[in-house]
């Protein structure tokens, strides 16, 4: 992490890019954010991508867009979601705690913002069929969901690992309308899923529209998620300024970097704001054990994006490994590497453990099951709390965990942040 | 001559359409990859040597499928390199890398060009290196006179189809349809119409891909191409241990 860049140069350079973000002239008009970003995909997608960036910065700024936009997400998502004063982790961390609930929102995850978005633009440009990838699921469904309220035919991949472990979310895509196609190959986890979208829309690059789910991939994707995603941030600046202040700190997850993208964006300019990213640091450091791509990797192009990446020293692409499905992943959102190059936001980990303790103490001190995404922001924000008493601290609670319960049940109840819960409430 | 001058004298010298063969490196086993390059190399007029990598997205299920097995069998661009070099004879037909971008990265481009012109190798085709990123990797390769084969596809606008032909070197690999590769094509009238097109724009020999299988249709191909290139369907001959020799002189007319 180079937060003090070591050359004069350096150092101007890191300070032009991020007055460049903070006014909003990233990603440039070659799709990168400084050296990260770019279009890196086979020559079968180049016209697609060419219609899909056109329709992009065509719709997005267009009023009537905007408003098709803003009252789905009023009326069927059920924005403005609540911020939520987590009194009980204020009180046992002796910080001032705020949770953003994307739980709240239909579909119960952050992931349905940018669904809803990219379904009326791909609908907008002609699309006929949508093509979606999911790891935890989350994205899946509401892909799912905004397809079927949409009209459009939509087939997610999933990898079979995941199939596994987010039981209840293939049923809901079922149930949705949605085909939902198990990935045998690669990793067969989000990466493989990733792969196997990008194969089928390479086969129809006319007609389907990929309706990626994070803040990967090629441009215009990290650009549009952002822009779908960053209703988050604005929501809750005002949310909290209204009540309380501005943060001290703000925490989201990280796995390819949509939520967390989301509410950062608009802190970006608010430098006295420390950002904090939690990657998944798994069962440990060593490569493989973990999905912590800014911690751990180095740049690199995987999924249409030049990025941080986990690679060995082949080139070849890490297996990674997260007890969270959703942040099992070895690439991250080229905004992100940009973002701890210039070092603006600062990433960190937070082990399995920490994330199921997370979970744990979140649900006994809110009464609130967060996602073990979202458990990791909670484990970072812990963490930075015993070092910074007496903070305002704001989290990305990016998703419910009720689609979590197959992996919980493998781990007993009573961990010690749940028996100290108790304790301190009696 | 120029390793890139090279591949198109070869295509341009070959009676009849030129043959591009495929091939993964190290697959079905490391120990036979010299021995089945070499017989490859004798029936064909210019061989691509597949990289294998990770996650390979333009790609269909067989050479998914060689890919992962090659990276199991311990093979990796260093490999290919150090094992091309080692030959005592130059090969017999000029040799190209088919290599997603990443393993190229990761290798670093400084050394690379360089390495590859000492093993042999004459030429590069980067799937998920669309022409708008390439400059950093034709400046590398440009020293060496090493190609960089441009791709175009049947949905390729004619504005950017003159650009990209124009750009090629070595040979333009016109991809037959829209999706990875594999499967089987058929030759309708407007891949005909845009064979065509593609011939017109194009300074060097233009060879037809993806789903290439059988004599008749080399045979219908060669009636407006210079040449085909054949990918999973030999993967598959080696796969079952055929003779590649007998497979690739039984597709010429």
């Amino acid at each position: 992490m180079s937060t003090s860049p070591r050359t004069p140069t350096a150092a101007a350079e890191h300070t032009r890019l991020l007055k460049d973000l903070q006014e909003g002239r990233l990603p440039d008009a070659r799709g990168r954010f400084g050296p990260f970003g770019g279009c890196y995909v086979p020559e079968t997608l180049m016209p697609a991508i060419q219609r899909l960036t056109g329709g992009v910065y065509r719709l997005l700024p267009d009023k009537r867009f905007q408003q098709s936009l803003n009252e789905e997400l009023q009326d069927w998502v059920g924005r403005p979601t609540a911020l939520t004063h987590a009194a009980g982790l204020s009180d046992r961390w002796g910080a001032e705690v705020w949770m953003k609930r994307e739980d709240l929102t239909h579909t119960g995850a952050h992931k349905i913002n940018n669904a809803i978005g990219q379904g009326l633009l791909a609908q907008a440009i002609g699309a006929e069929r949508i093509v979606a990838e999911t790891g935890a699921g989350q994205h899946g469904v509401a892909a799912a969901a905004a397809c079927a309220r949409l009209g459009l035919p939509c087939v997610v991949y999933m990898g079979e690992v995941d199939v596994e472990r987010q039981a209840p979310n293939v049923d809901r895509m079922h149930r949705l309308g949605a085909t939902v196609v198990p990935v045998a190959s690669g990793d067969r986890t989000l990466r493989a899923a990733i792969d196997a979208a990008i194969q089928d829309w390479v086969t129809d690059p006319g007609g389907t529209h990929y309706l990626l789910g994070s803040a990967v991939g090629p441009h215009p994707y990290p650009y549009l998620v952002r822009e779908l995603q960053a209703v988050i941030g604005r929501e809750a600046k005002a949310q909290l300024a209204a009540r309380a202040g501005m943060p001290d700190a703000v925490f989201a997850c990280v796995g390819g970097g949509s939520n967390a993208i989301g509410l950062f964006h608009e802190f970006i300019g608010d430098e006295d704001v420390a950002l904090v990213g939690v990657e998944a640091g798994g069962r440990g450091g060593a490569l493989g054990d973990n999905s912590a791509t800014l911690s751990g990797g180095r740049p690199g192009v995987l999924h249409g994006a030049h990025s941080m990446l986990l690679y060995d020293d082949d080139g070849q692409i890490q297996e990674t490994h997260s007890v969270s499905a959703g942040l099992d992943y070895p690439g991250v959102g080229p905004e992100h590497s940009l973002l701890q190059m210039i070092g603006r936001v600062n990433y960190v980990t937070a082990s399995d453990e920490e994330a199921l303790d997370a979970v744990a103490e979140c649900c006994a001190a809110e009464g609130i099951l967060p996602a073990l995404e979202s458990a990791h922001a909670i484990a970072g924000a812990r963490r930075w709390a015993a070092e910074n008493p007496g903070a305002r601290i704001l989290i990305g609670l990016s998703g419910r965990g009720d689609k979590d319960m197959p992996i919980l049940r493998r781990f007993p109840v009573a961990t010690a942040a749940v028996k100290e819960a108790a304790h301190v409430a009696a | 001559m120029l390793p890139h001058k090279a591949i198109e004298r070869a295509l341009e010298a070959s009676d009849g359409p030129a043959l591009i063969a495929f091939l993964t490196a190290g697959y079905p086993s490391t120990d036979s990859f010299l021995d089945v390059l070499s017989q490859v190399e004798a029936a064909s007029d210019a061989v691509e040597i597949g990289v294998p990598f990770t996650d390979p997205m333009a790609d269909g299920v067989t050479i998914q499928r060689s890919s992962h097995a090659a990276i199991e069998n311990g093979v990796s661009l260093r490999w290919i390199l150090d094992r091309l070099a080692g030959r005592s004879t130059p090969p017999a037909a000029p040799l190209l890398l088919m290599s997603y971008l990443n393993p190229l990265l990761a290798f670093g481009y400084d050394e690379l060009a360089a390495r590859a012109r000492e093993a042999g190798v004459s030429g590069f085709i980067v799937p998920d290196l669309p022409f708008e990123e390439s400059a950093p990797f034709r400046a590398s390769l440009e020293p060496e006179g090493l190609a960089l084969v441009q791709l175009v596809t049947p949905a390729t606008p004619a504005e950017r189809l003159s650009g990209l032909c124009a750009q090629s070197q070595g040979f333009v690999y016109a991809v037959t349809r829209t999706g990875i590769t594999g499967g089987e094509v058929d030759l309708p009238t407007e891949l005909t119409n845009y064979i065509r097109a593609v011939k017109e724009h194009s300074r060097v020999p233009v060879c037809a891909g993806f789903g290439v299988r059988t004599r008749e249709q080399v045979a219908r191909i060669a009636r407006h191409a210079d040449g085909v290139v054949i990918g999973s369907a030999l993967v598959e001959i080696l796969e079952r241990g055929d003779s590649p020799t007998e497979f690739l002189s039984g597709l010429r007319p």
